[in-house]
């Protein structure tokens, strides 16, 4: 699966990839990890609000630093 | 951080320390102007206004729904509702450029369109609780009020100067599904919520109360007097309301993003109040600009002040809130109240980073157009503002 985390280079956007990285690790998914951080690109996804969390091209989470448990819970479905 | 550049930082570092004569008194009298100056913020400003401004701050980026102000971003929204939201939501949304860059992107692109995006573009860094607060404390409640004032307007107007000048290619833009941050479950009632930040802002507004000019009327020495027993009373409510209202997580998460906006901005305060002092020093002292330099090129109120300000600010990057001990500085060693609230409205909306990102999104010449507005509109808010405060 394809996990993008979307945001700039700020604070709550990096510990969302670093929540998301130990997810993977923890749940050992096959998965391609990527940080987005050119604006236009977050822009094409259509969020309004950063950090945010797309799985395979649908956007899980906007706006907020989810939680470990979310993230399984998505890894999982 | 790559490792060239850690080298280059530290080669830089050692050379600073290698030729710079420290041992001149001009250099020693900026170095002592830079920590007096530290210990005036620390003593003065930081237990009474930034850490209760930090608390409201956190407070807001929990407990106001994103979701509620975000809906008026859509394409579909009524345009008035869109830029008079967007020209507030500054204060609700976003506290760093961080922030704002993305969202600004996404109501361009996908949302309601150029107008309301630079609107919000220009207001979320502008008029954040912490920016006015500080500037309020520090500069003056008139400049405090001026720069909100000021700020809300000039989103406002700018961001229809901008739908009006580009009216034709708004219709190119792209459509498609929006996601907005959640709306969380909330057990709470409005009244109950606006009672909660009003009382945070009362503490403020209290433990900050500075001592009235001798000679006032009855009332605001009353006031000064018993200003502690007030904010303790206030904070005692407070204390009431948290224990009553609110689940012990959503107290976790009110301080963990206090405590975040902390990290943020601290560390960047701190440094900028030292290059302040150390360049220009508190008020009647000198540092290490000659105080005529400034009174040449930033005093008085002539329209040469004011435009120097405003394009300097919208050039120059200033990290969450350091303009104020900056403009402080500045204003210590003769810059003009015109030109100062000129920079303030210039400066934290823009800057030459910033410029390169917003080219990025829209274009060089929306671009262009939208830093001229900004500049233009500063000055002549400048020049107003310094007709009357002189």
């Amino acid at each position: 699966m394809e996990i993008k985390v979307l945001g700039p280079g700020c604070t709550r956007c990096q510990q969302t990839e670093k929540i998301v990285r130990e997810a993977v690790a923890e749940v050992s998914v096959e998965a391609q990890i990527e940080k987005i951080t050119d604006t236009m690109k977050i822009a094409g996804y259509g969020v309004f609000g950063t950090p945010a969390v797309v799985i395979d091209g649908e956007v899980k989470s906007v706006g907020k630093i989810p939680s470990a448990e979310e993230i399984k819970a998505w890894l999982k479905s | 951080m790559k490792e060239r550049t850690k080298l280059l930082l530290i080669a830089g570092v050692f050379l600073a320390a290698y030729y710079i004569p420290w041992g001149h008194p001009v250099i020693r009298q900026s170095g002592l102007e830079a920590f007096i100056m530290l210990q005036e913020y620390t003593r003065e400003h930081v237990l009474t206004c930034l850490i209760p401004a930090f608390f409201i701050a956190g407070a807001i980026a929990v407990f106001v729904s994103q979701a509620s102000v975000l809906k008026y971003f859509g394409a579909r929204a009524s345009k008035i509702l869109s830029y008079s939201v967007a020209s507030v939501s500054g204060s609700i949304l976003a506290v760093c450029s961080c922030t704002v860059l993305p969202l600004f992107a996404g109501i361009y692109t996908r949302g309601a369109g150029i107008g309301p995006a630079t609107a919000f573009l220009y207001s979320g860094p502008a008029i954040n609780v912490l920016a006015i607060t500080l500037t309020a404390k520090v500069l003056g409640w008139q400049m405090g009020l001026a720069r909100a004032v000021g700020a809300i307007i000039f989103a406002f107007v700018t961001g229809l100067l901008m739908a009006l000048i580009f009216r034709k290619d708004d219709a190119a833009r792209t459509t498609g599904q929006i996601y907005v941050p959640d709306t969380d479950t909330r057990q709470r009632s409005l009244l109950q919520d606006s009672l909660y930040l009003l009382t945070m802002v009362l503490i403020l507004v209290f433990a900050s109360f500075a001592r009235p000019a001798a000679g006032a009327t009855s009332f605001w020495p009353m006031i000064f007097a018993y200003k502690w027993y007030i904010t303790a009373a206030f904070l005692m409510i407070l204390v009431f309301m948290v224990k009553a209202w609110f689940t012990k997580d959503e107290c976790v998460n009110w301080v963990d993003s206090t405590w975040g906006f902390m990290k943020q901005i601290f560390p960047l305060l701190i440094g900028g109040v030292l290059v302040a002092g150390f360049l220009l020093g508190r008020p009647g002292h000198q540092a290490l600009i000659p105080e005529h330099y400034v009174q040449t090129l930033l005093g008085g109120n002539s329209l040469w002040a004011n435009l120097f300000a405003s394009v300097a600010g919208a050039l120059m990057y200033f990290a969450t809130l350091t303009e104020i001990p900056i403009l402080q500085g500045l204003i210590g060693s003769g810059m003009g109240k015109g030109p100062a609230l000129a920079l303030l409205l210039a400066g934290p909306a823009l800057s030459l980073p910033n410029m390169l990102v917003i080219g990025s999104v829209m274009g060089v010449k929306k671009t262009a157009i939208f830093c001229g507005i900004i500049v233009i509109m500063s000055t002549i808010a400048g020049l107003i503002y310094g007709s009357f405060a002189g």
